[in-house]
């Protein structure tokens, strides 16, 4: 007799592991009432500055602390332990991403009800880290003025992941005759109606309004959390 | 490059599947793969012949079918397609509008089998 071929329904998202990773997460980051930002850009845009000036403001306010993904080293970690906030390193050898997995690892032994903000530094890739959801409140995508203003429509999928757009090393827009109608017009035009904020993490133009905003928005999800 | 991770996971899926059903020989898998998953279509075939040696999906095809992008767009009160991945506006009256209601699946929809 002949084999006979038959379709069998399936229906199965192909991550559904990490999404329900990030599910759990997400619900356990809010019974502790600690929300989480991540951030996103290719390598060298400024995460790891960005972070480092962010711990060392908030940490006078609140209680903050930070999971760093890279590929081979703990230079970050070791760079943002100067703010004094907790850090981990997520060293994730030759992954190109960061995965809810690796944050529940990451997180162990880690009492999350002591924390208002926790950060989550993703490895510099503007392609894998959009496919994975990571239990984040808010996720930042930053670009920076020397990566030229067409970032957003090479990537658009990152950006279509991400809540936030940060345009950083803003302190270096005349010098690279970075054109910031063009950046806004591009952001826009791949997500439209997403939050913009130009930061300097050197010279701290835009920091104070990023605290601001973050504080905002925690505030935000939290009276909805309670309500 | 994280095409390779994710076509392991189809072929660990797709083996489950078929334990699940007494271990039937799968010919093909089914994939809906969303214009904004993430996932390069060229990447992820190639990724997946290597992902499938020496398991019980080596031979099988991967058999993809793309999807494009559906917005919700306020204006026409309806989904419509979007200019282009490059531009989040309404393709009928040109209304920006960011709600994306299709083109992130990255999803198994079937297998076909042979018994």
């Amino acid at each position: 007799m002949n084999p006979v071929t038959r379709m069998i329904e399936v229906r199965q998202n192909v991550l559904k592991h990490n999404d329900v990773v990030a599910r759990e997460l997400r619900q356990r980051f809010h019974d502790a009432g600690v929300f989480v930002v991540s951030l996103v850009s290719s390598p060298g845009a400024g995460k790891t500055a960005l972070l480092e000036k962010t711990l060392t403001l908030l940490h006078k306010q609140s209680r903050v602390a930070a999971l760093v993904g890279d590929l081979a080293t703990e230079n970050d970690a070791a760079r943002l332990a100067r703010s004094e906030a907790p850090v981990r390193q997520i060293v994730t050898g030759t992954v190109c991403h960061l995965e809810a997995a690796m944050i529940q690892t990451a997180l162990e032994g880690w009492n999350l009800n002591g924390l208002d903000f926790l950060f989550v530094e993703n490895v510099g890739n503007l392609v894998c880290p959009a496919s994975y959801d990571l239990g984040e409140d808010l996720r930042l995508v930053l670009m920076s003025v020397t990566e030229g203003e067409d970032k957003p429509l090479k990537y658009p999928t990152i950006f279509n992941s991400a809540d936030v757009a940060l345009i950083t090393k803003i302190d270096l827009k005349e010098a690279v005759e970075f054109d910031s109608a063009a950046a806004y017009r591009n952001i826009q035009a791949v997500r439209p109606g997403m939050t913009i904020l130009e930061v300097s993490s050197k010279s701290n133009l835009g920091i104070i309004e990023l605290l601001e905003f973050l504080n905002s928005r925690r505030a935000g999800a939290r009276a909805v959390a309670s309500s | 490059m994280h095409e390779l991770s994710i076509a392991m996971s189809i072929v660990e899926l797709a083996t489950e599947e078929s334990d699940r059903r007494g271990g039937v020989q799968i010919k093909a898998v089914h994939l809906r793969l969303g214009q904004l998953s993430g996932v390069v279509k060229a990447a992820l075939l190639s990724s997946y012949e290597m992902a499938c040696e020496d398991t019980p999906l080596a031979g099988s095809q991967l058999l993809v079918e793309e999807v494009s992008v559906l917005v919700f767009c306020p204006e026409c009160n309806a989904q419509r397609p979007v200019h282009s991945t490059q531009m989040f506006t309404c393709s009928e009256c040109g209304t920006p509008t960011g709600e994306v209601v299709q083109g992130k699946e990255l999803m198994v929809v079937a297998l076909e089998v042979e018994e």
